[in-house]
Order: C-alpha cells, then sequence, then structure tokens
C-alpha cells in the first residue's frame, strides 16, 4: 500500500464518516459542522486527483460562504428539534436497505474489471510548474464563455430573489405616492381668499 | 496505485448516505437540503475523477457549472426557509400542507 493509496483512504473515511453524522446526528448545527468537515475532506479528494482549483474553490465558496450562511439560518430558526426527529427509528431500516442495495449495484456496475487500471490507466503526474487554474481558465474564458456569462447572470438572480423573498415590507413607513406627487397643481394646493384688510385697533 | 474503481464507489457511497439521509429525515428541511449539497457534492466527485482520468478539462469545467448553481439553489432555498418559518413557525415537512398536497 502505497501512500497515495493511504492518503485516499484516511480522506474518504473522514468524508464517509462526516456524511454520515451530517445524515444521523440529532442537532442540524452540529450537522452543519460536520457538513464542512465532509467538504473538507472531498477538497482532499479534489487535491489527488489534481484538482487544485475546484479544491480551493469548494472550501472558500463552500465553507466559507454557503455553510456560514447555513449556519446562520440554523441559529436563527427557533426551531423545536423534538417533533422534527420522529419517525428517524421507523424509516431507518428501509432507508439504510435501499442505500445499500444502491451502493451494492453501483459497485457492481463500476467494479474494477470495467473502471480498473488496465481499463483507465493513471496518468501521469503533471509537472511542478503545470498551472490547473491556467489550464482551467483558458478553456473557461474561450469554449465555454457562454455558459460562464450564464452562470454569472444565476448568481445575480439568485441574489435578487433571496433578497426579494426575505425582505420585510416596513409598514410604519411614511411615504408619498410618486403618482400622486407629480399630478399636483396649483389649483389643488393653493386656494385665495378674498378678505378685507384689518385695522390694528387703537 | 488509486484507480477510478475507488473515486467512483467514494461517489456511490456519499450518493445514497445522503439518499438515505432524505429518507430518514423526512421532517427537517434543513438536513433535507444538506443532503441535496452532499449528493451534488457525490456527482461533482464523479465528475473530477472522469476528467483526471480521461485527461479532459472539460469535467471540471461542468464542477465549476454546478458549484455555481448549487451555491444559488442553497441561497434560495434557505431564503424560502426563513420565510416559511417567519409565517409558519415551523419547518417541519409534514406540517406545511397548506397547498393540501
Amino acid at each position: 500500500m502505497n501512500l497515495e493509496l493511504a492518503i485516499f483512504y484516511f480522506f474518504a473515511a473522514m468524508l464517509v464518516g462526516a456524511a454520515t453524522l451530517v445524515v444521523t446526528i440529532r442537532n442540524p448545527v452540529h450537522a452543519a459542522l460536520f457538513l464542512v468537515l465532509a467538504f473538507f475532506a472531498s477538497a482532499g479528494v479534489w487535491l489527488l486527483l489534481e484538482a487544485e482549483f475546484l479544491a480551493v474553490t469548494l472550501v472558500l465558496v463552500y465553507v466559507g460562504a454557503v455553510m456560514v450562511l447555513f449556519l446562520f439560518v440554523v441559529m436563527m430558526l427557533d426551531i423545536n428539534l423534538v417533533p422534527l426527529k420522529e419517525g428517524f427509528a421507523r424509516y431507518l431500516p428501509v432507508g439504510a436497505l435501499v442505500a445499500l442495495v444502491l451502493i451494492v449495484e453501483i459497485a457492481l456496475a463500476v467494479g474494477p474489471e470495467r473502471f480498473g487500471l488496465e481499463m483507465y490507466t493513471d496518468p501521469v503526474a503533471r509537472d511542478a510548474d503545470y498551472s490547473n487554474t491556467k489550464e482551467l481558465g483558458r478553456v473557461l474564458y474561450t469554449t465555454y464563455v457562454y455558459p460562464f456569462e450564464i452562470a454569472a447572470v444565476i448568481l445575480v438572480v439568485a441574489i435578487i430573489a433571496a433578497i426579494a423573498i426575505t425582505l420585510r415590507e416596513k409598514r410604519q413607513t411614511k411615504y408619498v405616492q410618486p403618482e400622486q406627487q407629480v399630478s399636483v397643481t396649483r389649483k389643488g394646493r393653493v386656494r385665495m381668499v378674498n378678505m378685507p384688510a384689518e385695522k390694528k385697533k387703537k | 496505485m488509486i484507480s477510478l474503481t475507488h473515486f467512483l464507489i467514494l461517489g456511490a457511497v456519499l450518493f445514497c448516505i445522503s439518499m438515505a439521509g432524505i429518507f430518514l429525515n423526512r421532517k427537517n428541511v434543513i438536513i433535507i437540503l444538506m443532503s441535496i449539497e452532499l449528493m451534488l457534492l457525490a456527482v461533482n466527485l464523479n465528475f473530477i475523477a472522469f476528467s483526471h482520468y480521461l485527461g479532459d478539462t472539460a469535467g471540471q469545467v461542468f464542477v465549476f457549472f454546478i458549484l455555481t448553481v448549487a451555491a444559488a439553489e442553497a441561497a434560495i432555498g434557505l431564503a424560502i426557509l426563513v420565510v416559511v418559518f417567519r409565517n409558519r413557525r415551523t419547518i417541519n415537512v409534514s406540517e406545511l400542507d397548506s397547498l393540501k398536497g
């Protein structure tokens, strides 16, 4: 067993253990923290696959932004945990059975006789000065530039939608309706009153 | 040496764990959203493994887009969750039945 395989098994065990804890643990805050651990382990596996840029992106974007968002929401909601966990023991046999059957089926389909080293040889490791980021950027800004722009639009739409959904309308704010404001005429505001001038009393 | 099978089976195990998570936590929307994130992670792992062993960068570009869409999905999903909690005072899936589905 060489070092690379040992590192792979280390990260894989961490990933599977963290994922199992995410779906079984009681407290959603702990589940979010174990999801962070799962993302870190996954970034390690991606580094083994020489996808350095995506591994760093996973840590930055997911651990740094998405999981912080998750933690904020979990801590902001004052949820009663007891009714949320009911049915856990009831569905445990079914869930475990379906998962096991699916794992066995996929393992049979992707076994070493189809995707082993004889069919897909391990590529030679890249040179030390090879830049995964540069290579990814080259195709991203040429071949995939249109999907890249669409991804940017999707992110903008997501920001606007998230803000628009959660925006709370302040009902106590006093403001002027603009259409009434621009249709104001002199007639509606000023009234000329004809009255005799008063004299100062002596 | 690590073969492609190792990564594919790791992805399959991760996917099945998150699927079992949706089965087990049918009441809790937060855990369901986390399970969906784990599923996307498993799919991304498969993409990157194939990209590495086939020597094609396109798989990594796809992972990039999946990460983008997953981030957008998480943001909107959590926003909906916050609004649902504000209106109904619960995130229990079985109580969210006002559409009579």
